[in-house]
């Protein structure tokens, strides 16, 4: 059985708001936890082959030019290593853009970024390859690197389908009661994920199988097959679980195709993990961006103009730009505005999607300024907000799908105290330390990706939910398990949830907070069709069945669903997005309240409360929603005060590459952290009525920091992150 | 990592001889950072000497009322011991401030002391780097320099050494007993453990191939205030931008005795007596702090993303004579 739903109109009513079972939206534990805690849930690199070999990838360590030889002999002879494997045009070079359905770059030959891959040291052990990999030697003939960004900022080119104007910004800003133009930048980061990138290839025959550490796999299978030269039908992907993403495992890295390609050539299974180092060279970063931010408003506080443009940097060839104004676009008024990126092209590895790619740094900017405007107009932040909110978006008149902006500012707001907030900076001081409190709005585009999943009733009164959607440690396996059981009427404990294999039928991926909608979608599109056929077999009619533990029934006729189901009964089911996606705007929203400890004598800030009010449609479940949004607050600790990815202009390499110098936030920077959901359905956005929650936590979270910095200590830090030293000359007397 | 050999010594005195008698031996005992190293062929040696099963993990105290906490004592271990929290509390409080717990479980007295710097071109063998690589050059000089020396350095080299608790016994002024590979034992002032890089920054101590540290001795209490500060990029697991220890004694309404250490300041644990003599039998003020700084801070010198440590050191070394000095904390 198969059903399909483009998504052309709002659905009227989710069945989940009608069926019996009480286990949808419920805070219920990951069902896959006990695993994950006892070791007992492989990872990509966890899993053994028989005759498997190990690969270690080898780095360029010049950041531009091309190589002239690599010189294999010494390291050959080294005891355990089985071959120095390289091939200059099949290797990747850059890694997959998320979502991408070709190739990425390939060809190590000629080197555009410092750490990129270059051969492949294969050995009888890990420890083996990785003396071999720090003992090869690779001649190169060094180019003309462009690593230093600030001195290429003139060279920045449009890109053109980013650009957008409406009226007159310049003329708004002139004639305004109050306007500011302000440039915010924000450095180079890296998602992190605590699992590096690893692959393991094997080859049965013509086809390839790779337990890839990976958060998209119909398209990476894509990718990999392009790169490869292969039919999508001869490679296989597993994933069966995957150590956090965050944007850096969208698309193929360069192990996937080394180890492939080795595995080939040896005849023997290859496994390729990345160093920690190797994961900051030769993956992904986000680019720093520079934002140029001007509003105008007239004296009530109506936007008059808003424009946000942004400059980012990336390799020849790589189109992607940090869309910092994603939702500057759709969050506030003003009848005239600008938006759009320019690319400076640069010698460092890949800028791609990363952790709420836009939002993260873009909020930093928008939600700053909106501060400091605010303070222009002596009216409250969040009164200011309230006041920008368009009824409809301001640029192309659609309607927002579901929008409860307002009221998490309203309601964060009371709770949080904010009316206590002194409003003039440096107000506040407690001991060694100024008090201060900040807000900013959330936002994040909400997104429907075509996805597929395959429910099974077996004759055993099991379901069986097969997909090749992943869970990067966002909780898919317990949402999906929790849809099936809802929608079936089964206790969680009878759903099966298969992920992370392309021999499943292929999902949304985990991506663009689009995952656990656009893939659970597919599990209630299953159910439904399953439903309709107990529905005849008990003799009614579907929208008269109820079904609850493991009871079919309609009126008076009611059967166990083991009588019913005495073959295996399975449907496939597909959700893609339809007109509802450009006839709505859709978008998850929150506010968020921080409070923050800015020292007097060294401006070390401390986060002291962080909490946060959202709305995004259905929760599909509260405890595993709360993590994601957690999640979230933690890297807008982050983004607001410590990560920096730094580089080395001189030769182009990125000097803090490991967990020590690259600062994330620990649980000591971390305060009880507080989230509360409102309750929302949204029709436009798919069958369940839930929008995207997985970058809505990080989306403005760094921005209430900043403005809590401020009203700390009365200092404006427009270069992100916030450290001591860009404080510590600034501060009020101690 | 290079393959090693690998040697267990059971008894002090076999483990100095082993690795005197070795080409390029390091002791290993907790490998916190060795292992690391090793793992980035930063340190190659040949032969590893286990050293993590010597009768060396007790604090005993010394005739004269001090304490000898042997080389292989856990930090965590010494920054519970009731003796240390009640005595040398800024020994506690800069070894709770280091590393993170599960660090602290692992790594040794002996190994805190020796650990190497955190320096970005240390840790990447693709740099230049005079400590790594005599002769390479110094690539923080003009790089990345944010968590480098201001006070110390040299054209060759700008690291700073990453240890809190090293700081923390240079205050206390402890010593260090050395336990050479001939036999002989001797003992000298931590101060002297350390050298400034000059141009030799490779040679970080004065210990010779083959001495083994056996412990550390603290003096008897000194009474007084103990303060650690330490100023950071993040609140916990991130090396010192600055840290202060301090053990200030008042004499009435003065400053009766000063005791001050300091760490990410320099290439080694930093102590600089003209500061402390200059606050001794003086009244605090904010004068006096400015006249410390002064005296602490008169020869530094930024590298330019290193520039803020001026001023931070002289304001965090403020901040912790103020709250030493203050009548009540």
């Amino acid at each position: 059985m198969e059903a399909h739903l483009k998504m052309d109109r709002p659905v009227e009513s989710s069945l989940l708001d009608k069926t019996d079972q009480n286990i949808i939206s419920r805070p219920i534990d990951r069902i896959e936890g006990p695993l994950k805690v006892s070791g007992r849930a492989r990872y990509s690199a966890e899993f053994k082959l028989p005759n498997m070999a190990h690969g270690v990838l080898v780095g360029a360590t010049i950041g531009k030019g091309r190589v002239i030889g690599i010189d294999a002999a010494d390291a050959e002879k080294l005891p355990g290593v089985i071959k120095i494997v390289t091939d200059y045009e099949t290797f990747l070079r850059n890694p997959a853009q998320g979502r991408a359905t070709e190739a990425p770059a390939q060809g190590v030959r000629d080197v555009h970024y410092f750490g990129q891959p270059i051969a492949l040291v294969v050995a009888d052990s890990f420890g083996a390859a990785r003396h071999a990999a720090q003992t090869l030697k690779i001649t190169y003939e060094p180019g003309e690197g462009r690593f230093d960004f600030d001195s290429r900022i003139e060279t920045a080119k449009p890109k053109e389908s980013t650009q957008k104007a409406q009226g007159d910004v310049d003329a708004a800003l002139r004639d305004a009661h109050a306007a500011l133009d302000i440039t915010y930048t924000t450095p180079s980061q890296n998602s992190s994920a605590m699992e590096p990138h690893a692959s393991l290839a094997q080859w049965e025959g013509d086809n390839l199988v790779l337990y890839g550490s990976y958060q998209m796999l119909s398209t990476n299978r894509m990718q990999l097959a392009d790169a490869m030269g292969l039919d999508i039908e001869k490679v296989r992907i597993r994933a069966h679980y995957v150590g956090g993403g965050f944007g850096a495992k969208l698309g193929i890295t360069a192990e996937s195709v080394a180890a492939a390609v080795a595995a080939r050539q040896l005849g023997r299974p290859v496994r390729v993990v990345m160093t920690r180092q190797q994961v900051y060279d030769a993956t992904v970063r986000r680019s720093n961006t520079v934002q140029r931010v001007r509003l105008a408003a007239d004296a009530q506080g109506k936007l008059t103009a808003l424009a946000h443009e942004t400059i980012t940097g990336n390799l020849d060839g790589e189109d992607f730009s940090e869309p910092a104004s994603a939702s500057s676009q759709f969050l506030y008024g003003g009848e005239n505005r600008i938006f759009g990126n320019s690319i400076v092209r640069m010698d460092q590895v890949l800028s791609a999607s990363m952790r709420a790619p836009g939002e993260a740094v873009g909020m930093l900017a928008l939600e700053c300024a909106m501060d400091e405007l605010a303070e222009k107009l002596e009216i409250d932040p969040l009164e200011l907000r309230k006041r920008n909110i368009p009824d409809r978006h301001p640029e192309s008149d659609l309607p927002y799908s579901s929008r409860s902006l307002a009221e998490c500012l309203d309601i964060g707001a009371q709770d949080f105290g904010w009316s206590r907030r002194r409003s003039r900076p440096a107000s506040t001081r407690e001991g060694d330390w100024w008090i201060g409190h900040g807000m900013a709005a959330a936002a994040r585009s909400n997104m429907l990706v075509k996805s597929s999943a395959r429910v099974t009733l077996t004759p055993e009164g099991r379901a069986v939910v097969q997909t090749d959607m992943t869970d990067i440690g966002t909780g898919t396996y317990t949402v999906l398990a929790q849809i099936a059981a809802e929608m079936l009427g089964l206790p969680l404990e009878s759903v099966d949830v298969h992920l992370g294999d392309t021999n499943h039928p292929p999902a949304a991926g985990s991506g663009g907070s689009f995952g656990a909608a656009s893939s659970g979608s597919s599990v209630y599109l299953a159910c439904e069709k399953l439903r309709q056929t107990i529905a005849e077999r008990l003799g009614g009619a579907a929208g008269d069945l109820r079904l609850s533990e493991g009871m079919a029934r309609i009126g008076n006729v009611s059967k166990h669903l083991i009588e019913l189901v005495t073959d295996p009964l399975a449907a496939t089911a597909t959700i893609e997005p339809g007109d509802t996606d450009t006839a709505f705007v859709q978008a998850a929203f929150g506010a968020h309240f921080t409070e923050v400890a800015v020292n007097a004598h060294t401006g070390e800030v401390r986060v002291r409360r962080m909490e946060s009010t959202f709305a995004a449609g259905r929760i599909l479940n509260e405890k595993t929603a709360i993590s994601q949004c957690f999640g979230g607050m933690v890297f807008g600790i982050g983004g607001a005060l410590t990560e920096d990815l730094m580089y080395d202009t001189r030769y182009g390499n990125i000097v803090n590459r490991d967990l020590a110098e690259y600062h994330l936030p620990v649980n000591a920077d971390v305060p009880q952290l507080k989230v509360k959901f409102l309750p929302e359905r949204d029709k436009a956005a798919n069958p369940l009525l839930a929008k995207g929650i997985g970058e809505l936590g990080i989306s403005g979270a760094g921005a209430a920091i900043a403005n809590a910095i401020y009203n700390a200590c009365g200092i404006r830090v427009r270069d992100y992150p916030i450290t001591l030293d860009k404080l510590i000359d600034r501060l009020p007397p101690a | 990592m290079r393959p090693f050999e690998y040697q267990r010594a059971t008894k002090a005195q076999a483990a100095a001889q082993m690795a005197g008698a070795g080409n390029n031996t390091r002791f290993i005992a907790g490998g916190t950072n060795l292992l690391d190293l090793m793992k980035l062929e930063i340190e190659r040696p040949e032969t590893l000497i286990d050293i993590s099963r010597l009768p060396l993990d007790t604090i005993e105290q010394t005739h004269d009322g001090g304490l000898r906490i042997s080389a292989l004592v856990a930090n965590s271990d010494l920054a519970a011991d009731m003796r240390v929290r009640r005595d040398y509390a800024v020994l506690t409080r800069a070894l709770l401030a280091g590393a993170s717990g599960q660090l602290r479980n692992k790594a040794t007295t002996g190994g805190n002391l020796l650990q190497r710097t955190r320096c970005y071109y240390f840790y990447n063998p693709a740099m230049p780097c005079n400590k790594r690589d005599p002769g390479s050059g110094c690539g923080a000089l003009e790089g990345q320099n944010r968590i480098h020396a201001v006070l110390g350095g040299s054209p060759h080299c700008i690291a700073t050494h990453p240890s809190d608790m090293a700081v923390a016994m240079l205050a206390l002024d402890a010593t260090v007993e050395v336990l050479a590979a001939d036999g002989t034992e001797r003992t000298l002032p931590l101060a002297e453990l350390y050298r400034l890089p000059g141009d030799t920054p490779h040679i970080e101590t004065t210990l010779q191939a083959g001495d083994l540290i056996t412990a550390v001795v603290l003096p008897p209490p000194l009474g007084g205030r103990h303060l650690y500060r330490k100023v950071r990029d993040r609140a916990s697991y991130a090396f010192a931008l600055t840290s202060v220890a301090a053990i200030i004694e008042m004499d009435g309404d003065t400053i009766g005795a000063a005791r001050l250490a300091f760490g990410g300041l320099a290439p080694m644990p930093w102590r600089d007596r003209s500061v402390e003599n200059l606050l001794i039998g003086q009244k605090p003020s904010p004068e006096l702090w400015d006249a410390a700084a002064d005296a602490l801070l008169g020869s530094a010198r930024g590298y330019g993303h290193n520039d803020f440590k001026i001023p931070l050191a002289r304001r965090t070394l403020a901040s912790v004579l103020s709250d030493a000095c203050a009548e009540e904390l």
